[in-house]
C-alpha cells in the first residue's frame, strides 16, 4: 500500500505543479521555481512508488472520481513500477534542467501555457502506467497526447510547428482510436472494462490475434515504429528541448508500455500465434535500419536524434519480437531474456537519449541554431557540455563500457538463442534481424562521430557558434545526471538486472532467475555460453588509461602551431567536412535506397575551368511519404471530394438521412 | 591466479610483439618485391623515436584530441587481451565475448575518428567519413561470421568457440567455410591492407585510416600506430586461433604450452607469408569498389549463417 501512496502522489504532485502554475502566471521567477520544484518531487516519488512496485507484491487501489459507475482503477505491479521508474529517473533530470533552461527562455516570452501543460502531460504518462481499467488507460493515454501537443505547438508563431503538430494530433488520435479498438475486442470478450476481466476473458485465437494487431498498430504509431513513424520526425524537433527530451525519452517509451500490457499482460502470451513475434521483429528490425539510415542524412540536430528514436525504438521491438517467439514456443526463459533485453535498452534510451536531447538544448540555447551546418568548435566554447553529450554518444553507438552496450549485448545474445527454435521458418529470420541489429549499431556509431564531429569539434562555422558561452549550473546538472547513470547502468548491470526480472516474473511467470545473481559476471542464460564483465573491462580500461595519463604527466611540454594546411596559405571554416559531406559516401552507397535529390549550381566567368561560384544543395527525402502518407492523403481527398455532395443537401434529405440511418441501428439491435 | 598472469603474459606478448609482426609484412613484401626492406628492429626504433620526440599540436586542438590517443590504445590492448594466443581457457574470454571484443575494436575506432575531426581539417574529416562508412559495413559484417561460429558452438565465450572446433572440426560445416571467407575479407578491411587500404602511403586521395592520423606527432602517433600494429596482430591471431586452432594449449604445463607457442608463430609466418604475397599480388581498389567488396563479406558471412540453419541444424 505504501507503494501505491507513493506511486499516486507523484501525478497528484504534477497536477499541483499545473495548478500553481496558473495561480502564480504574474511572477516568472517564482513560478519556474515552484512548478520544477513541484515536478522534481513527483519525480522523487515515482522513483519510490516504482522501485516499491517491482520489489513488492502489486498494490491496487481505486480511486472515487470518473465515471458513475466506473470508479477509476490503479494498479502498481512490477511492469507499471519499472515505467514509473523510467519516467521518475528522467523527470527528476528534466526538471532541473529547466529550472535553468527555462529561465533563458522567459527572457523571450511569457511560458505560462508550457509550465501548465508540462505537468499535465506528466501526469498522463505517469497515469497511463497505473491505469487498471480501459477507460482510466484511455483517459490518461489521450491526457498525454492531447497537452504534449500544446508543448509541440508551442512556437506556434512557425507555420512548420503549426503543420508538425497537426500531423503528430492526427496520428496520435489514429493510434488511440486502434487502441480503443483494441480494448473493445477485450471488453466484448470479457464485458468489463477493468484489467483483471480483461486478463481472465475467453478468446478465440481469430479475436486474440485482431486484438493483437490494433494494439500493434495503434502503440507503435505512438512508438514510432516504421512504417508508423511520419510524426515522430517532424514533432520531436518542434518542441522545446526539455520537452522533447521527455516526449523521446519517456512518452514513446510508454507506447511499449501499453504494448506490454494489452498483448503480453491482458491478451496473454499462452495466445500467440507463431507470426506475432515475427511481425513484432521484422517491424523492429525495419525501424532500426530504417531509423539510423536516415537520422544519417539529416542536417538538423534535433531532427537526426528524432530518427535515432525510431531506431532505438525498433531495437526494443526486436527484443519484444524475440520474447514472444520464444514464448510462443514454450522457452519461457528466454522469453524472459527478451522482455529483460527490451526493457533494460527501454531504461537506457530514455536516459542517453534525453541526455542528447537536453545537450542539444543546450547547443541550441547557446548559438540560437540546431542547423549542423551552421555549428562547429562547441567543444572549445562549451567543455562540460560537450563532455557529457559525448557520455551520450559513446552511450547510444552501444560501446563500453557504458549502459547502450550492454542492453544490446542482451539483445544479441537473446537473438543467438534461435537455433533452440529447430527448423522453424522463423529460425531463419532471427539471424537475419541479428545481422540488422549489428548493422544499425555500427551506422549509429558513425552516425554519432559526425553529430560529435560536425557540432562541437572542428573550427566554428558561423558566428554565433564561434561566440556560444558555455550554459548555467543547472542545466549542466541536469544533464551530468543521466551522463552518471549511463556510466553506472553500463558497469553495474548485474546489480540492475535482477531489479527488472521482476517484469518478467509477474508478467509471464519466468525469470533469468539464479543466473543473474553473481556479482560480477553477468551470464544471461549459462556462465559456459556466454558472459560479460563490465567491471573487468572497466577496471582493464582505467588501469590503462592511469598508466598512459602517467606517462602523459611525466613527459610534459608539447608545441602549439597553426595545422598542417597542404601549403594553402588561408585555411577556413568552409574547408572542414559538413554534416552533408560526411555522410556522402553512404548516400552514395544506398543510393537506391535514399533517391537523394542534390543539385548543383555553378557560375562561372565565361569559361568552365574559371569558377566563380559554386553551390551544392542535397536532400534525403523519407520515401515513405511518397509511397504511403501521400497515396493516402490523396486517397482521402478523393473520398471527401466524391462524399461532397452530401453537404449541401435541403433540409428534408438531412432527416431522410437521419431516418435511414435509425432504421439501419434498429435493424442491427434486432 | 596463475591463469590471470598467463593471461597477463599473452597480453604483454602480444602488445610487445605487435611492432614485430608489422615489420615481418613489411620485409616479406619487399623481398617479393626485389627489395631489401627495413631491419627487424626498425619498427621498434620508429616507437621509440616518436615517444622521445615533442607532439606537435594545432592550436586548436581540444582535449579530446589529446586523451584520444590513449583510449585507442588501451581499448586495442585490452582486445589483445581477450583473445586467446596460446591457452585456449584464459580467464578474461570469460570477462569479455567476442561481441565486446568487437565492440572494443569499435570504440578505438569511434575515438579516432572523433580525433580526426577535431581539428577540423578537410583530410580528418575525409578520413573519419570514410573510416565510419566503411566500418558500418564491417562491422556487421564481422559479427555475422563469427555468429555462424558461435551459433555452432551455443556460445559467443572465445574458450567454448575454440573448443568446439578443436573438438568436431570443420569437415562437417560447410558453413564455417563462409564464415572463414568472410573474416578474411573483414581482416583485410579492418587492418586497412591493400585492396582496401594502403599502410604504406601517407598522402593519397584514396588514403583512410593515414587521412585521420595525419595531424598526430610524437608520443600520439606513437600511440596510435602501435595500437595499428596491435590490431593486424590481434586479427591474424582471431582468424587462426578461430578457425585452425590446433596446437593451442588446453592446460598450463610446460610442454604443451611450448607446443602452442611454436605452433602460434608458426601460423602467424605462414599467414604473413600469405599477406604479403596477396598485397604484392593485388592492386588498391578504386575507393567506391570497396562498398561492393564488404558488401560481399556481409553477405558470405549471412549465406554462412542460413547454410548452417538449413543443413546443420540437428547433425
Amino acid at each position: 500500500m505504501n507503494g501505491m501512496f507513493w506511486a499516486l502522489a507523484a501525478p497528484l504532485a504534477a497536477l499541483v505543479a499545473a495548478a500553481v502554475a496558473i495561480l502564480l502566471s504574474r511572477s516568472a521567477d517564482l513560478q519556474r521555481r515552484t512548478v520544477c520544484g513541484l515536478l522534481f518531487l513527483s519525480a522523487l516519488a515515482a522513483m519510490t512508488g516504482g522501485m516499491e512496485g517491482m520489489l513488492f507484491s502489486p498494490g491496487k487501489a481505486t480511486l472515487p472520481i470518473g465515471l458513475p459507475w466506473l470508479p477509476m482503477h490503479m494498479r502498481l505491479d512490477a511492469l507499471a513500477g519499472f515505467f514509473l521508474l523510467v519516467i521518475g529517473l528522467l523527470l527528476s533530470a528534466v526538471a532541473l534542467y529547466s529550472l535553468g533552461y527555462l529561465r533563458q527562455l522567459a527572457d523571450r516570452r511569457k511560458l505560462t501555457t508550457l509550465y501548465i501543460f508540462l505537468p499535465l502531460f506528466i501526469t498522463g504518462m505517469q497515469g497511463v502506467a497505473l491505469a487498471d481499467d480501459a477507460y482510466t488507460f484511455m483517459i490518461f493515454w489521450e491526457l498525454m497526447s492531447v497537452s504534449s501537443y500544446f508543448l509541440v505547438t508551442f512556437d506556434h508563431e512557425q507555420e512548420t510547428n503549426r503543420k508538425a503538430g497537426f500531423l503528430y494530433l492526427l496520428m496520435a488520435h489514429l493510434g488511440a482510436l486502434l487502441i480503443l479498438a483494441s480494448f473493445a475486442v477485450l471488453y466484448a470478450a470479457g464485458g468489463s472494462f477493468e484489467f483483471d476481466t480483461m486478463r481472465v476473458a475467453p478468446l478465440t485465437p481469430l479475436w486474440a490475434s485482431v486484438a493483437f494487431l490494433l494494439a500493434l498498430g495503434g502503440f507503435g504509431m505512438k512508438a514510432g515504429l516504421i512504417p508508423l513513424h511520419a510524426w515522430l520526425p517532424e514533432a520531436h524537433p518542434a518542441a522545446p528541448s526539455n520537452v522533447s527530451a521527455l516526449m523521446s525519452g519517456v512518452m514513446i517509451k510508454l507506447a511499449i508500455f501499453g504494448f506490454l500490457r494489452v498483448v503480453w499482460d491482458l491478451v496473454g502470451l499462452e495466445h500467440t500465434a507463431w507470426w506475432w513475434g515475427g511481425l513484432v521483429l521484422a517491424a523492429g528490425s525495419s525501424s532500426a535500419v530504417g531509423g539510423v539510415m536516415l537520422a544519417l542524412q539529416q542536417h538538423d540536430l534535433k531532427r537526426l536524434l528524432a530518427y535515432h528514436s525510431v531506431e532505438n525504438i525498433g531495437i526494443i521491438a526486436i527484443g519484444l519480437g524475440l520474447g514472444m517467439i520464444f514464448a510462443h514456443y514454450h522457452y519461457p526463459r528466454l522469453a524472459a531474456l527478451g522482455l529483460v533485453a527490451a526493457l533494460y535498452h527501454t531504461l537506457n534510451h530514455a536516459l542517453f537519449k534525453g541526455l542528447l536531447f537536453m545537450g542539444s538544448g543546450a547547443v541550441m540555447h547557446a548559438t540560437h541554431s540546431c542547423d549542423m551546418s551552421r555549428l562547429g568548435g562547441l567543444i572549445r566554447r562549451m567543455p562540460r557540455t560537450a563532455g557529457l553529450f559525448l557520455i551520450g554518444c559513446i552511450s547510444i553507438s552501444a560501446l563500453p563500457p557504458f549502459n547502450g552496450f550492454v542492453s544490446e549485448w542482451l539483445t544479441f545474445q537473446a537473438a543467438l538463442m534461435a537455433p533452440q527454435l529447430q527448423g522453424t521458418l522463423l529460425s531463419a529470420l532471427i539471424p537475419f534481424s541479428a545481422a540488422m541489429l549489428a548493422l544499425a549499431g555500427a551506422l549509429a556509431a558513425a552516425c554519432f562521430v559526425k553529430v560529435f564531429g560536425v557540432v562541437f569539434q572542428g573550427t566554428a562555422r558561423s558566428q554565433a557558434a564561434n561566440d556560444a558561452r558555455e550554459v548555467n549550473n543547472w542545466m549542466q546538472l541536469g544533464m551530468a545526471v543521466p551522463a552518471a547513470l549511463c556510466l553506472l547502468l553500463g558497469i553495474l548491470p548485474v546489480w540492475i538486472l535482477p531489479l527488472i526480472d521482476a517484469v518478467p516474473r509477474s508478467l509471464i511467470q519466468a525469470s533469468l532467475g539464479a543466473s543473474t545473481a553473481n556479482w560480477l559476471w553477468l551470464t544471461p542464460i549459462a556462465q559456459e555460453r556466454a558472459s560479460y564483465s563490465p567491471l573487468i573491462v572497466l577496471a582493464a580500461l582505467l588501469i590503462a588509461a592511469g598508466m598512459f595519463l602517467f606517462i602523459h604527466y611525466r613527459t610534459g611540454e608539447k608545441r602549439r602551431t597553426s595545422s598542417w594546411s597542404c601549403g594553402h596559405p588561408h585555411l577556413n571554416p568552409r574547408m572542414q567536412y559538413t554534416a552533408a559531406s560526411f555522410s556522402q559516401p553512404l548516400r552514395r552507397i544506398f543510393a537506391d535506397l535514399y533517391r537523394p535529390q542534390d543539385k548543383l549550381l555553378r557560375s562561372d566567368h565565361g569559361h568552365t575551368l574559371l569558377v566563380k561560384r559554386l553551390r551544392y544543395q542535397v536532400h534525403v527525402p523519407d520515401l515513405l511519404w511518397s509511397y504511403l502518407y501521400l497515396p493516402i492523403r490523396q486517397f482521402s481527398e478523393w473520398l471527401t471530394r466524391r462524399t461532397d455532395w452530401l453537404h449541401h443537401r435541403p433540409i428534408h434529405a438531412y432527416l431522410a438521412f437521419t431516418f435511414v440511418t435509425l432504421l439501419i441501428l434498429l435493424g442491427l439491435l434486432l | 591466479m596463475s591463469l590471470w598472469l598467463w593471461n597477463l603474459a599473452e597480453a604483454l606478448l602480444m602488445v610487445g610483439l605487435a611492432p614485430l609482426a608489422t615489420s615481418m609484412v613489411k620485409i616479406f613484401k619487399a623481398r617479393l618485391q626485389n627489395r631489401r626492406g627495413p631491419p627487424l628492429r626498425q619498427c621498434y626504433r620508429d616507437l621509440a623515436k616518436l615517444f622521445a620526440k615533442q607532439p606537435v599540436l594545432a592550436e586548436q586542438a581540444s582535449w579530446l584530441f589529446r586523451t584520444a590517443p590513449y583510449v585507442i590504445f588501451a581499448a586495442t590492448a585490452l582486445a589483445a587481451a581477450i583473445v586467446p594466443v596460446i591457452l585456449i581457457a584464459t580467464p578474461l574470454t570469460a570477462a569479455a565475448d567476442v561481441i565486446a571484443l568487437v565492440a572494443l575494436l569499435a570504440l578505438a575506432r569511434f575515438f579516432t575518428a572523433l580525433a580526426a575531426m577535431d581539428v577540423g581539417t578537410a583530410f580528418g574529416g575525409m578520413g573519419a567519413s570514410r573510416e565510419m562508412t566503411f566500418a558500418a559495413l564491417t562491422e556487421p559484417a564481422m559479427l555475422m561470421s563469427i555468429f555462424v561460429l558461435s551459433i555452432a558452438a551455443h556460445s559467443t565465450n572465445m574458450a567454448a568457440m575454440i573448443d568446439t572446433v578443436l573438438s568436431s572440426g570443420m569437415g562437417l560445416h560447410p558453413s564455417l567455410a563462409f564464415a572463414l571467407a568472410a573474416l578474411v575479407m573483414v581482416t583485410i578491411a579492418e587492418t586497412g591492407r591493400i585492396p582496401v587500404d594502403n599502410p604504406a602511403t601517407h598522402l593519397e586521395l584514396t588514403m583512410i585510416h593515414e587521412a585521420m592520423v595525419l595531424e598526430y606527432s610524437g608520443r600520439y602517433l606513437a600511440l596510435i600506430e602501435w595500437a595499428n600494429q596491435i590490431k593486424l596482430l590481434l586479427f591474424a591471431t582471431l582468424l587462426l586461433n578461430l578457425f585452425f586452432p590446433w596446437g593451442m594449449a588446453l592446460h598450463t604445463d610446460a610442454v604443451s604450452m611450448l607446443i602452442a607457442l611454436g605452433a602460434w608463430l608458426g601460423k602467424l609466418l605462414a599467414l604473413f607469408v600469405l599477406l604479403a604475397a596477396f598485397e604484392t599480388w593485388m592492386a588498391k581498389m578504386r575507393i567506391f569498389r570497396v562498398p561492393e567488396y564488404l558488401g560481399l563479406a556481409f553477405l558470405l558471412a549471412i549465406l554462412g549463417m542460413l547454410t548452417h540453419y538449413i543443413l546443420e541444424v540437428g547433425v
